[in-house]
């Protein structure tokens, strides 16, 4: 069967072809970052994948053990309308003259430029046993589904990992956390022999000892015992005579390159494997063909980790677009938390440049080791090993190469002294510095940020530069960057209060404090403004739907929209936004709309939240129109609230020929369930029957896209300023489980968001992210969900129709009038013009002086 | 002139200087006329209203938490929509204000003075109570009226 995509119908003459063998984190950045850059669509890709899945997040595969599910690996999704994905069809063989690549399928499919992006496979040595049942590698989901499946039925309760760098300690946790006694084997004297020394190493084993892995050092691996019956694992035998009884062992003993293809078609490759390129990632052998990642023979070398393969797909993109990028160079350092144990080396961690000095800070009971490498006259730095603390990472990587703030062992001291994880380092680095690693960005590119472009907090510095939204390593040094560059990060909401939204609400919570007056009066100063009045309305409507936001004080609190229940447009007239559950509306209700709309004159319009706005109306009309609508059996739509707006759908199941679940009806409850909450923004929603996504769920605050077995929940899109997909919280879940994640996760961001953070920021500068959230509301790790679900109960209970209470009390009827000494007279200033039969606003500029005054008599003259 | 204002409600004299005399208001002009608007109490503390004026003008009247009473003129000078007795009334470093409710731009309640631009103002007009009713002067202040008018 071929599946070769049509080439036609692109419009693009100069198309060009790409072939992508491969969909690892560097094929996947590859083209993403030429997706983004191609604007003119110069290059129509395709993507061989050997993998059934697309692909994934590597190098947090070891969270799978810790409760995240593979979905949340899954890296961004590629245009398919641009790229076409091959998920399982393999490539078996180059054609360089005739330019085809051969897949697994027996497709033959053609290119101008091919690049290889193959990986690596674990190594797994040449040991008696080795290949027999119960004798793992720890690489790809599959690998992870192989091991919970060993450790599930294992017998001896015990597994053995063989390698005690890296990949084999990740190996080790997940061993640890399937339940298993766990022993790793290490042939070097320490564990990660390639990251640390001696001392570090030391400390690391007694560390992951205390945990209850028991390390072997300085031991190899004689052979696998297998089970003369089954043929399958029953121990391992050490070369210094151990016998270790196991029916699990994890080979984690380094990687090789995946460079078969390349050895076959005559590419050269480098003596211990890799594709053998230039520093533009070009095969020195063929110029049609590049390699990038872990397949990369550059600088004579192959490089086991993400940054520098991203850096290569970075390289190749802007060459592919004819730029004139090169690879920067290796930057391997690294950062990481083996079993809770923070280890970070970086530079020349070994001091191998001649000369090189070492500055050892070694506290055994605090349970940290910090080594500096300096150069012969202590003024350069050239690398460094944390072990335990590892919070100067950040601020002394960017460092190498570069003098020294201080001496050496000021810099290693802990935090309360002074060190470099105080934050003092950054002010000394300069601005060539690279501060994030992960996408090259410089401490001079971030301080423009801040200065030129007014970022203001990390999540604006992420947008804006990218730096921290790789291995997020950098963050700690992002916050000192704000600090240095003089942006106060104040929490507090404005003159009035000292605390921020959220400290607002838990005082609100704690106290049962009821108005803004007593609040201000024993925790503010003032009378307030309209920044705190509105921040405080809504945290006392979110904890109370019963009160209505118009009475008593609570009146003068709200803002504009909120004030008269309708958005103020831009000549003082009001627009009128009923709810319309769902998008589903009957013909009678539509013929209202139209109705009320012809005889008060509205201008009408259909919304992109599947409802329609009638534009136009006086204050005081308001009422009269509202009455008209209530009677009809229509409620507010709190479209001008920072409250749940709408719930979007597509027909769902019902009606479409692919929909696997009605997303109507399920759209339609949750905004009936959700309607007249208030929160720190807006709030939208959207239902998708199945995977087309019709309803746009993904740029929603909550999505929800339906599968066979149930509903995906996604969280914290957005469409507006900066659009943002929401991310996968939850999957498959039934429909009772769905709406209960949705109710704290609501209820969650209504708690503890900053005034006006809508979900996609919030989530952004949300401590630990997605994972804590996800810890939050669905394995209540805060202990808060019963609180949480109570206090959605509450509002599901209490929610009335605004529209309704305003109607049904005089007292605020009095504020929809025009003028309190002519309340039915139209107000002279307000006209109108019409346009395409419509009224609208009478154009014109909107003045930024003093307005034109009837009879004026020097007002304002100064 | 007339009735003093109940006790415990103060209605201020629109003059920056004078905060003496807490009932009389003719410290600035001797010729304005008044125009009764409406009753205090139609008027919720920090909640404004507008009120129509005998020339087709129309002002924002607001009612402060002390009892005073400001009127300044409803057309934002920044939009030109009558909107600014919908904007929210509260303070800056202890100056009563209310912030225009479409750009937020915020005027000292006072003096009209808009502090976020400079040289932009709202008219101010001098208010007094008789008995339980609001009046309001017809006369637009100017800046010179105000300063000097005590
Ligand atoms: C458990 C674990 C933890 C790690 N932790 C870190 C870390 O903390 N920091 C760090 O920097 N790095 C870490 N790494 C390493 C990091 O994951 C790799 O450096 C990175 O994934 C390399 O990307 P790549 O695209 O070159 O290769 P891969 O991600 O391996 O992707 C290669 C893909 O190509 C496919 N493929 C191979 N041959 C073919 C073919 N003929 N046709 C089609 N497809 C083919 C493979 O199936 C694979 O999907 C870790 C790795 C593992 C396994
Ligand atoms: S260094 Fe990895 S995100 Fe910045």
């Amino acid at each position: 069967m071929t599946h070769a995509r049509p080439e036609t119908g692109t419009g693009s003459a100069a198309l060009r072809r790409l072939v992508v063998v491969g969909h690892g984190m560097v094929g996947h950045r590859l083209v993403e970052a030429l997706d983004s850059r191609d604007a003119d669509r110069q290059w129509q890709i395709t993507v061989l994948a050997e993998e059934p899945r697309p692909a994934y997040d590597r190098v947090a595969l070891s969270s799978c053990f810790d409760g995240a599910d593979e979905s949340a690996l899954r890296l961004p999704e590629h245009d398919p309308g641009r790229v076409g994905l091959r998920l399982g069809d393999p490539a078996c063989a180059l054609d360089r003259a005739g330019r085809t690549v051969l897949t697994a399928s027996g497709d033959r499919v053609p290119y101008d430029a091919l690049v290889l992006a193959t990986g690596s496979r674990p190594f797994v040595p040449p040991l008696p046993g080795a290949t027999a049942p119960g004798c793992l590698v720890y690489r790809t989901l599959d690998d992870i589904a192989a091991i919970r499946a060993a450790a599930d039925k294992s017998t001896t309760g015990r597994g053995v990992v063989v390698g005690g760098g890296l990949l084999g300690l990740e190996a080790a946790n997940a061993l640890r956390l399937l339940g298993l006694t766990t022993h790793v084997v290490e042939m070097a004297p320490h564990l990660m022999a390639v990251q640390l020394d001696e001392g570090g190493g030391a400390l690391l084993g007694r560390m992951v000892g205390e945990l209850g892995v028991t390390v072997h050092t300085g031991t190899g691996t004689q052979q696998v015992l297998t089970d003369p019956e089954t043929g399958a694992a029953s121990g391992v035998e050490l070369t210094d005579g151990t016998f270790l009884e196991t029916d699990l062992v994890v080979f984690a003993a380094g990687v090789r390159p995946r460079d078969e293809l390349a050895r076959d078609a005559g590419l050269e490759v480098g003596e211990r494997g890799g594709v053998v390129v230039d520093e533009t990632c070009r095969s020195v052998t063929d110029p049609r063909v590049w390699a990038v990642g872990e397949v990369a023979c550059i600088e004579g070398r192959t490089l086991g980790l993400v940054a520098p393969g991203y850096a290569m797909a970075e390289t190749v993109a802007d060459r592919l677009l004819g730029g004139e990028a090169g690879f920067p160079g290796a930057d391997t350092a690294t950062q990481l938390k083996l079993l809770g144990v923070g280890v970070a080396s970086f530079g020349d961690a070994h001091a191998t440049t001649p000369g090189a000095l070492e500055v050892v800070l070694n506290d055994p009971v605090a349970a940290t080791y910090g080594k500096l490498v300096v150069s012969d006259d202590a003024r350069t730095l050239l690398g460094g090993i944390l072990v335990g603390d590892t919070s100067g990472y950040p601020l002394l990587r960017p460092l190498v190469g570069s003098a020294l703030p201080a001496d050496p062992a000021t810099l290693l001291a802990p935090e309360s002294a002074g060190g470099a994880g105080a934050g003092g380092g950054v002010a000394g680095l300069p601005d060539s510095a690279q501060i994030c690693s992960c996408h090259a960005v410089t401490k001079g590119a971030l301080t423009e940020a801040v200065t030129e472009q007014g970022c203001a907090d990390v999540p604006a510095l992420k947008s804006c530069t990218k730096a921290g939204t790789g291995c997020g390593s950098c963050v700690p040094a992002l916050k000192h960057i704000l600090e240095a560059a003089g942006v106060e990060q104040s929490k507090a909401l404005c003159e009035h209060f000292d605390h921020s939204r959220a400290e607002l609400f838990e005082i609100v919570a704690a106290t049962g404090i009821t108005t803004f007056s007593q609040l201000v009066a024993e925790h503010g100063r003032g009378r307030g403004c309209d920044v705190c009045k509105p921040a405080v309305a809504a945290i006392l409507a979110s904890r109370d739907s019963a009160t209505h936001i118009l009475d008593g004080e609570r009146g003068s609190l709200q803002d504009t929209n909120d004030r008269h229940l309708a958005n103020m447009q831009r000549n003082g007239t009001y627009s009128v936004v009923p709810r319309v559950p769902g998008g589903e509306i009957t013909p009678a209700r539509l013929i209202v709309l139209g109705e009320v709309a012809r005889d008060f004159g509205l201008y009408t319009k259909i919304t992109g939240g599947q409802r329609i706005d009638l534009l136009g109306a006086r204050l005081e009309q308001l009422p009269a129109i509202w009455r008209r609508l209530t009677d009809a059996g229509f409620e507010s739509g709190h479209a001008y609230g920072k409250a749940v707006r709408t719930v979007k759908s597509c027909v769902g199941s019902t009606w479409c020929r692919y929909g696997v679940q009605d997303s109507v009806g399920l759209a339609i409850e949750l905004e009936l369930r959700y309607r007249g909450l208030r929160a720190p923004h807006k709030l939208k929603a959207g239902v998708s029957g199945c995977a087309r996504e019709c309803a746009e769920a993904r740029s929603k605050d909550f999505g929800i896209i339906a599968t066979e077995q149930g509903w995906n929940l996604y969280v914290g899109g957005n469409g507006g300023f900066t659009p943002r997909h929401a991310e996968l919280l939850a999957c498959d879940l039934d429909h009772d489980t769905l709406v209960r994640t949705i109710d704290r996760f609501l209820m969650f961001y209504v708690r503890t968001a900053d005034r006006l953070q809508r979900t996609a920021a919030w989530l952004e500068a949300l401590e630990g992210g997605l994972d804590h959230l996800r810890a939050v509301v669905m394995d209540d790790s805060l202990g808060i969900c019963a609180e949480l679900d109570a206090a959605m109960e509450r509002h599901v209970a209490d929610y009335r129709d605004e529209w309704r209470g305003v109607l049904e009390d005089p007292a605020k009827l009095a504020r929809f009038t025009s003028f309190v000494n002519a309340p039915d007279t139209p107000d002279p200033a307000i006209s109108f013009a019409v346009e395409r039969e419509q009224p609208v606003p009478v154009p014109g500029p909107v003045s930024l002086g003093m307005p034109q005054l009837p009879a004026a008599d020097g007002a304002g003259a100064r | 002139m007339k009735t003093p204002a109940p006790a415990g409600r103060k209605v201020t004299t629109m003059t920056a200087t004078s905060t003496m005399n807490t009932t009389t208001t003719m410290t600035t002009s001797p010729t304005a006329d008044w125009s009764a608007v409406c009753p205090l109490d139609a008027l919720p503390v920090e909640q404004g209203r507008a009120a129509l004026l005998p020339d087709g003008s129309a002002v924002a009247l607001f009612r402060l938490h002390t009892g005073e009473v400001h009127a300044v003129g409803n057309l934002d000078p920044f939009s030109g929509a009558p909107v600014i007795c919908h904007g929210i009334v509260g303070d800056r470093d202890g100056v009563p204000v209310v912030t225009g409710p479409l750009g937020k731009e915020t005027f000292e309640l006072a003096t009209g003075r808009c502090l976020d631009a400079e040289n932009v103002r709202l008219p101010v007009h001098d208010v007094r109570l008789t008995g339980p009713v609001i009046e309001v002067s017809t006369r637009r202040n100017t800046v010179e009226t105000l300063v000097g008018g005590g």
